[in-house]
């Protein structure tokens, strides 16, 4: 048994590929937990699809993935927190439109490349063997500094998820919360990109918080039982993936999904059975 | 000292006119009752104090400042129809709780002080036994005395409560009026809303009739017999329409 464990960190790229899940679960499913409650899951595929034009953007330049990448995903998050504040065109729709345009636009750059070699399947749906020692250590800089700010941040975040209007009469400054999580979040996807891919990112961001959600009606514990199954979901699907030989973003993704099914069936059982103990 | 002071404020909404040119003050260890029929600017009037409304002309002042520059904590607000997130995994005291939240720095912890400011609010607005409730899970007084529990706990310098008393029973309402009667001995100052006249004087030191301007302010025996506030129900009532065109700019 503890070969099987064991087995797959004799590679060194499997080592960084754990350590890479590891965070990517954990800090997907921290922020996650806003994104449900917020109800902002469209917002992150969103922003996740427009990073893409970044990274076609950034390789035409011979620049960083990931530095083309963050920069289209902020710039997008802050369009949609003034969007969001401002226009009077549904939100949904305004994401709808911009999105895919600019997904489409990375795929037409991309497209007209006389030969591209850039791993365009990597992108949509994540490589995260293929993440290397740089790449990690930016994965690390950026988690840690998201971390740190929803760590400051936590009692405004929460009070203005629940309230805003009246967090804002009382003083808490809403507008700068709010763009503060929509960078937060642009940062999350592009530390997870790698790993799960622009397809898959927004599963990761929603699925453990929305089982969590099943599981509580109180905020920390929901925010401690998000984490738990993303983390764990990250760890186990790489497992999964490493002796399945099936790829790693979506062997996350579908555990985790399955773990949400779980947590509902949990949730309507208990609830039957306290109906039935009334 | 004067707690609250708007001058001439205009407050729009696109066309609408909801305040014109309105004035008041409002002084500390004051409660301040307004009155006035549904769409005459009350609860405008209270989101301009709270700092939520912009005016388009006028000055508004709390504590000598705008609303927006003044130290977090410093105004808790109820208002009429709470816009908030129902389903929400929060139990009622993790609301009361969230009172404290505007003062307190990023890293400090929930203190022994915060505990006893929500146990007392929790007390207060008779809601021990229901502290760990989901807060979906309650009635609408119940929601409603949640939200007022959450403004007792944030102990702020300034109190605005839109309506508090529609939707409750009489011994919240009772309740209600004796802790705000005490917190105003104390020195708050104390804006509130409500259609209540009957309790008028119970309630308020001072009574303002509104519609988008002051139609009469003072003593509550005084403003009520004066007749200021039947006029404009008459009024209102017979030239239905009446009301609102004045008030919209061509
Ligand atoms: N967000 C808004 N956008 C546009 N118009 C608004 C808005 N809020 C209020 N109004 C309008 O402004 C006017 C004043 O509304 P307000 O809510 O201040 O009245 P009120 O005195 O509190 O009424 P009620 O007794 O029904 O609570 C009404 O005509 C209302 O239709
Ligand atoms: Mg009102």
């Amino acid at each position: 048994m503890s070969d099987v464990l064991v087995a797959p960190f004799q590679f060194e790229f499997m080592q960084r590929a754990f350590v890479a899940a590891l965070i990517v679960g954990t800090l997907c499913s921290t922020i996650g937990t806003y994104v449900v409650l917020r109800k902002l899951a469209f917002i992150g595929d969103g922003i996740a699809h427009a990073s893409f034009a970044g990274i076609v953007i950034a390789y035409l330049r011979g620049l960083d993935y990931y530095v083309g990448a963050a920069i289209v995903a902020v710039a997008t998050a802050l369009g949609i927190g003034f969007v969001n504040r401002r226009a009077k065109v549904s939100l949904d729709t305004a994401i709808g439109v911009l999105f895919t345009g600019a997904f489409a636009l990375g795929v037409f750059l991309m497209s007209r490349l006389p030969n591209y070699n850039v791993d365009l399947q990597g992108f949509l749906f994540g490589n995260i063997l293929a993440v290397s020692r740089a790449d990690l250590v930016l994965i690390l800089v950026l988690s840690a500094l998201v971390s740190i700010v929803l760590l400051l941040l936590y009692r405004p975040l929460l009070y203005t998820s629940f309230d805003p209007v009246v967090a804002e009469a009382s003083g808490i400054r809403v507008a700068f919360i709010d763009y503060a999580l929509l960078v937060m979040l642009a940062l999350t996807i592009i530390v997870s990109l790698e790993a799960v891919g622009i397809v898959l990112v927004a599963a990761l961001l929603v699925t453990p918080a929305a089982s969590a959600y099943q599981l509580t009606r109180r905020f920390t514990r929901m925010l401690a039982l998000s984490v738990a199954i993303g983390a764990s979901c990250a760890v186990a699907g790489l497992y999964l993936s490493y002796y399945l030989h099936s790829a790693s973003g979506a062997t996350i993704v579908l555990l985790a999904t399955l773990v949400f099914f779980m947590a509902m069936a949990s949730s309507a059982l208990a609830r039957r059975r306290s109906r039935l103990s009334l | 000292m004067t707690a609250v002071r708007l001058r001439e404020v205009t407050v729009r909404y696109e066309r609408l006119v909801a305040l014109d040119k309105l004035d008041l003050t409002l002084d500390e260890g004051q409660c301040l009752g307004i009155v006035g029929p549904n769409g005459s600017g009350k609860s405008t009037l209270l989101k301009t104090v709270a700092g939520l409304v912009t005016p388009v002309s006028g000055i508004v002042e709390v504590f000598g400042v705008p609303p927006r520059r003044l130290e977090p904590g410093t105004i808790a607000y109820v208002p009429q129809v709470e816009a908030v997130e129902w389903n929400f995994p929060a139990s009622v005291a993790d609301v009361v709780a969230m009172g404290r939240f505007p003062r307190m720095h990023p890293l400090s912890r929930f203190s022994r002080r915060d505990r006893q400011a929500v146990d007392s609010a929790l007390e207060a607005l008779r809601l021990g036994d229901l502290r760990n409730r989901t807060i979906a899970n309650l009635s609408g007084g119940q929601q409603q005395r949640t939200f007022v529990a959450r403004a007792i706990a944030q102990e702020p310098r300034l109190l605005l409560l839109d309506e508090p008393t529609t939707g409750v029973d009489a011994a919240t309402e009772d309740a209600l009026l004796e802790l705000v009667r005490g917190l105003v001995k104390q020195g708050l100052p104390v804006l509130m809303t409500t259609h209540d006249l009957d309790r008028a004087a119970d309630w308020f030191d001072r009574l303002m009739v509104v519609d988008r301007r002051v139609l009469a302010n003072g003593d509550p025996e005084t403003v009520l017999a004066s007749g200021a506030y039947a006029g404009i129900r008459e009024h209102s009532h017979v030239h239905g329409h009446a009301r609102t065109e004045p008030g919209t700019v061509p």
